[in-house]
């Protein structure tokens, strides 16, 4: 593996980056956050000068850009080179949509960071002043970061064309594949040098015990209707958790159906048996039902708290119920384009213990 | 006199196997507790999570899903699927701490009428025990 390296910070080294690549055409386009007006939001940018703008990892996730991807290639693949600089959560969603014939990732050179996390969208929202938001990926504190973002153990790109470390006024980029190497051999001579995951061990021992912890404290185990209830008494039913949800890719989806929805004869039925029900309907229904449609799939982005306007813990009780599933097939979603999604593939001999 | 508590089980029978052992045990007239309601599906794997968490929900004390024993599925190879689902479905009740032994799968033949009779004997029994589904009575869903 080769490397190239930037004395700069991350941003303003990946900015460099891309503009070089695109100036010399070795790409036609760039898919990377920037600033837009009083805000940061993702950008296609094919025009050099048009850099300035780009914000390449700002820590803030306003979409997930696997989704957003999505919705750029689900009809046909990309004509031109794009490099595309996303973070690994947002490679691995679109890896999964990608499977799920949802997205093409032809002539897309994906360039992700090991990652710290975001920050809460709480953080940014109110931000009005220009310099602040352009100040903010220097004043990250650990208590701004998205809960999930903590205990997240996938923040190593898998699948991506370059590998990005960035530690004080060093940036390195690691090509992993060929289409990468060209890109950074733009940059500078390159060094043969591994990227050494042993650097980020201790690290990921860190976020895995800081995850058992977490979903120790979370207690799903003892929570029976009860505590679901209880967690979810909150929701007033937007549904915005999966809109934003770049696995909750169904144009039709089941719950924004009239198909679950209760008719005038239905409430009678409830009401006989229960004395009294809670309006709207079916809040643990829906949550259970995301769950069991996309935990073994779940990226644990946290979009979906970001976006509560509840603020329920969406994102760490998906993760919880992700992690049970994964762990149950084995899967970690984003890993590989080849390997089958859990509920579309099957071992004859398996899971017998489910079987009464 | 107080009347005895009878669970009320929703079998999701697939029609290829299940329904039809159900129907042989019917045919074959043996005896079991009325406790079961069918629902016919062409395949077991017609049936979606969302069918399971839903009777859950409104308060049934047991979801049978029956199918075809693996390698003898209709359509090939729907009922290895449905295992899958099964499983995760468990795994989420088990995670989230509700009662996974209210769901349960069984492969039930279409020659196996008596199968079909222990199985909802035995699982009639299980579920008196436990007593009915609370979540019946719950009224914030």
């Amino acid at each position: 593996m080769s490397k190239v390296e930037i004395h700069k910070t991350l941003i303003p080294a990946t900015r460099d980056f891309l503009r070089k690549n695109l100036k010399a055409k070795k790409i036609d386009a760039v898919f990377t956050l920037g600033k837009a007006g009083k805000g940061i939001s993702y950008l296609l940018i094919t025009d050099p000068d048009k850099m300035d703008e780009a914000m390449p990892f700002y820590p803030l996730m306003p979409e997930n850009a696997g989704a957003l991807l999505s919705k750029l290639t689900f009809s046909d693949k990309l004509p031109d080179k794009v490099a595309v600089a996303i973070r690994p959560c947002e490679l691995h969603a679109f890896v999964e949509l990608a499977k799920r014939a949802q997205g093409a990732p032809d002539n897309m050179i994906f360039i992700s960071p090991v990652c710290d996390g975001v920050v809460k969208f709480d953080h940014y929202k109110n931000i009005d002043d220009d310099e602040f938001l352009l100040e903010l990926p220097n004043v990250v504190e650990p208590h701004m970061i998205r809960p999930t973002c903590k205990i997240c153990v996938n923040f190593m790109p898998m699948n991506s064309d370059i590998t990005i470390t960035s530690c004080e006024k060093k940036t390195a980029f690691y090509a992993n594949t060929e289409t990468g190497r060209e890109l950074a051999s733009e940059i500078g001579k390159l060094y043969e040098g591994d990227y050494d995951e042993a650097e980020c061990i201790p690290e990921l021992k860190k976020r895995q015990i800081e995850r058992r912890k977490s979903f120790e404290k979370l207690g799903t185990m003892n929570y029976d209707i009860e505590g679901l209830i209880d967690k979810f008494g909150r929701c007033i039913g937007c549904h915005g958790c999966s809109h934003v949800c770049p696995i909750c890719f169904c144009a039709l989806c089941a719950f924004e159906s009239k198909e679950n929805e209760l008719n005038p004869e239905n409430f009678q039925d409830e009401l006989e048996k229960r004395g009294g029900m809670r309006i709207p309907t079916d809040t643990v229904f829906f949550h259970l039902g995301r769950m069991s449609h996309m935990a073994f799939s779940c990226v644990s982005c946290g979009m979906c708290t970001d976006t509560c306007p509840a603020d329920i813990p969406v994102s760490m009780l998906f993760a919880r119920a992700g992690d049970a599933a994964q762990t149950l097939f084995e899967y970690v979603p984003g890993r590989s384009y080849d390997e089958e999604i859990p509920l579309s593939s099957f071992v004859e001999d398996e899971l017998t213990e489910v079987e009464d | 006199m107080a009347k005895k508590y009878e669970p009320r089980i929703i079998g999701f029978l697939c029609n290829w196997c299940t329904y039809t052992g159900a129907d042989l045990a019917g045919t074959s007239r043996l005896q079991y507790p009325p406790t079961h309601r069918t629902i016919r599906v062409m395949c077991s794997s017609r049936v979606d999570p969302l069918f399971i968490i839903k009777a859950v929900l409104r308060g049934a004390d047991g979801i049978l899903v029956g199918g075809c024993h693996p390698g003898d599925c209709h359509y090939q190879k729907g009922n290895y699927y449905t295992r899958r689902r099964f499983a995760l479905l468990k795994k989420i009740f088990d995670t989230y701490g509700l009662d996974s032994e209210r769901i349960r799968l069984s492969w039930i033949s279409a020659s196996e009428g008596p199968r079909f009779q222990q199985v909802i004997t035995e699982y009639t029994k299980k579920l008196s025990y436990k007593g009915p589904n609370k979540i019946r009575k719950e009224v914030f869903l």
